[in-house]
């Protein structure tokens, strides 16, 4: 057993920023936005790095993959605990078109290379909200998964995953090595620290391309159009219920 | 669209409100003739989505956290820029008309209510972050941008803004009331950390108080004008953005309960954990009353008796002796039952009685309603007056259970008293005033964190005294020559 987590995080628009679609229709306005760390990613990392405090495992190493600014959410990352990071450089059209097929190849790939002994990612990422990321890893590294995990316990060489369902809690016993994919109440994430950001400015970083690891991206989909949900119309105040039944008649509904 | 449809209808509608207002408020400025006309010059400025005459909207906008009466104003309007406020502060001071500036209505002393109507200047579309520099430790906000929200925004930045007054409020109205919170014996108040400031004054000049765009971390130059506007509550302009002052998020954070046999050894070891430079964070007083009702609220056991909830900040090993030390002071005291916790569940779960005093006051009696007393007095005051206030409550048969913040020598009664008596109010209503007297007394202030508002007025002239209300009023008459700026705040009107 390596003792290596690796923690997949994704650089996306801001959760408290208002989206805007721009003028073209082909995708969101990215320029001049504030972005973060995704943060499901945020309590993927957070999870790792209280495994790491408990002795659990030995190694967090941190995954993003994007152009250079990719570079500043593992560094948060570093911050908050993870021990080094792997840039995987993926820019232009490339970025553009990249979706979990592509993140999950490289996953895993990386997962191999660097003898993983747990992939943990976030259940999904909160722009394009797939929720595919995790489930294809472990499908192409053929290890089993625990996703929407909201309590993880390593048991010797297994893990028992309590996950989110629709009907409630299911528990789970997975075998290691696994993919988890972690929901909201897994955690609370901590906050980086100035000190800590200090420290993670000498944290290593590698950078590498897909084609290192041998991994294809080009990706099958093509986005066809993006457009914002309609707006909603002014409401319309009545005096009373007889002119609310017209309306409704009006309007079709009675 | 539906202003332009209805507009006939609206505007008869609002008449008829005026009416009313007319019967009800003394002074009635020149409000209904011109308003019309005025109405479509404020929505040339801010758009048909920038002017709200809607009921619901003034009633929202005419009151805050306080008890004091919703008075709503005669407009709402919605500025988007610095440039808009100026202009339509323009067109309310040439057909003057009162200018309220609005946050979050989170105030606690009345401060938006608008007694003499006129228009509510309500800053919230104005919400973004807009320059942050890391490095220097600084970052400019407009009014729409709340605590919390600024804290999320600088949270991979490790550093945070600590002022907090627990409310999540607009950064620039609590630079408005001069907002304090529970960790300002550590970090200040609004008037340590508010570098610069953008006022729109009342004829709409736009003024930068430390010069545009300047963000030193000290500076010697001239009048102090940012320290002017901080605490003015909106009587002397509207603040549009300010520049403020960050620091690190702490390493690690330890939180502490401990208890004491009586007030005087509570207080004691607030002051010695002080004089031992222990950079303390928070410490906070809850009296026997308030912690028997934290105790029944949250289903706790905390002994009944006066106790301190401490929280210290720093490196691991800081911390060890920081809690080390305070550990001491408290046991030589009298001090019991000391308990910390470094793990973040535990931190909340033991500061779980002081974050939920509030409700657990409100819960002694449900159906009444709150009001917290604000007084603030030299530490070594601090025992007596705490006595003596306990003592009054007890004889008028109030329900006042004691939370403060010790490390300042501020404390707050979270007077419970039912809205329906005035009896009872007015019994209230007496100690309150008594109370501020005697902290008047032992050479403290009427209020320590909540602002002066409509309800202490008067207070606030005995605790100054007639030369300073000259300046002020002075002040007041040179900024704000027709006293358009949120009337009725701060200073007694001049006819009385």
């Amino acid at each position: 057993m390596s003792g290596r987590v690796l923690v997949g995080v994704k650089r996306v628009i801001d959760y408290a920023v208002k989206i805007r679609v721009k003028p073209d229709n082909s995708s969101v306005v990215t320029d001049g936005v504030k972005h973060s760390m995704n943060p499901f990613c945020e309590i993927a990392v957070e999870e790792a790095v209280k495994m790491k405090e408990k002795k659990f495992i030995k190694e967090v190493v941190v995954v993003s993959c994007g152009p250079q600014q990719a570079q500043e959410t593992i560094r948060t990352a570093l911050a908050m605990g993870a021990d080094r990071g792997i840039h995987v450089d993926v820019t232009g059209k490339d970025y553009d078109n990249l979706g979990p097929l592509q993140v999950s190849k490289i996953m895993a790939a990386l997962a191999k290379k660097e003898e993983a002994q747990l992939v943990i990612l976030g259940k999904q990422a909160i722009d394009d909200d797939c929720n595919q990321t995790g489930q294809m890893t472990a499908a192409l590294l053929d290890w089993p998964q625990g996703t929407f995990a909201s309590e993880v316990t390593l048991e010797g060489d297994k893990m028992k995953v309590v996950r989110e369902i629709d009907g409630g809690l299911e528990t789970i016993k997975i075998n290691t090595p696994a993919v988890i994919t972690a929901d909201l109440r897994l955690n609370t994430p901590r906050y980086a620290t100035l000190p800590n950001i200090m420290k993670a400015k000498k944290k290593k970083i590698d950078k590498v391309k897909p084609a290192d690891l041998g991994v294809d991206i080009t990706s099958r989909l093509e986005v066809l159009r993006v457009d914002e949900p309609p707006h909603r119309e002014a409401g319309v105040k009545l005096e009373t219920v007889a002119d609310l039944v017209d309306k409704l008649k009006e309007a079709g509904t009675i | 669209m539906l202003l332009g449809l209805k507009a006939s209808r609206r505007l008869l509608s609002h008449r008829h409100c005026f009416q009313q207002y007319r019967s009800i408020k003394s002074e009635n400025t020149a409000r209904s003739a011109p308003l019309d006309s005025v109405l479509s010059a404020f929505r040339s400025i801010c758009g048909e989505d920038g002017v709200s005459l809607g009921e619901a909207v003034k009633e929202q906008h005419g009151k805050d956290e306080s008890m004091h009466r919703c008075c709503p104003p005669d407009v709402v309007l919605f500025p988007r820029c610095v440039e808009e406020v100026s202009a339509l502060a323009k067109i309310c001071n040439h057909h003057h008309l009162p200018i309220i500036p609005f946050g979050t209505g989170t105030g606690l002393e009345g401060g938006v209510c608008a007694v003499k109507g006129g228009v509510c200047f309500s800053l919230r579309n104005m919400e973004q972050v807009l320059e942050l520099h890391p490095e220097d430790f600084d970052v400019t906000v407009e009014p729409g941008v709340t605590r919390k929200a600024l804290n999320t925004y600088l949270r991979d930045t490790g550093l945070w803004f600590p002022v907090d007054p627990g409310a999540d409020a607009s950064l620039c109205g609590m630079a408005a009331t001069s907002a304090s919170g529970t960790n300002a014996v550590r970090y200040g108040t609004m008037r340590e950390n508010v570098l610069n400031l953008e006022v729109v004054l009342a004829d709409g000049t736009v003024l930068h108080t430390a010069g545009k765009g300047r963000r030193p971390r000290k500076t010697a130059a001239g009048y102090n004008l940012t320290n002017l506007f901080v605490g003015s509550e909106g009587t002397l302009g509207i603040i549009t953005k300010t520049t403020l002052r960050l620091y690190g998020i702490p390493e690690s954070m330890v939180s502490a309960v401990c208890s004491f046999p009586s007030v005087q050894a509570a207080v004691d070891s607030t002051v010695q954990i002080l004089q031992a430079g222990v950079p303390i964070a928070r410490i906070e007083f809850l009296d026997d009353v308030m912690i028997d009702a934290c105790n029944r609220f949250s289903s706790l056991s905390y002994p009944v008796t006066p106790t301190l909830f401490l929280e210290f900040h720093g490196s691991e090993r800081s911390l060890e002796e920081q809690v080390h030390t305070a550990e001491d002071i408290t046991q030589s005291n009298g001090g019991s039952d000391f308990q910390w916790a470094k793990d973040a569940e535990t931190r909340n779960r033991l500061w779980k009685a002081r974050h939920d005093a509030w409700y657990a006051a409100l819960a002694l009696r449900p159906g009444c309603k709150a009001y917290a007393t604000d007084v603030c007095v030299p530490l070594s005051r601090l025992p007596q007056i705490i006595v003596e206030t306990k003592e009054d409550l007890i004889e008028n048969r109030l329900t006042g259970p004691i939370a403060g913040h010790v490390g300042d020598g501020n404390f707050h009664c979270l007077m419970v008293v039912e809205p329906n008596d005035p009896a009872e109010l007015r019994r209230v209503h007496l100690f309150t005033e008594r109370l501020a007297r005697r902290a008047l007394a032992m050479d403290g202030t009427c209020t320590g964190e909540h602002g002066v508002g409509l309800g202490k007025r008067a207070l606030l002239c005995e605790e100054i005294g007639p030369e300073a209300v000259r300046v002020m009023q002075g002040l007041k008459d040179t900024l704000d020559t027709k006293n358009l700026m949120n009337p009725g705040k701060i200073l007694q009107p001049r006819e009385q």
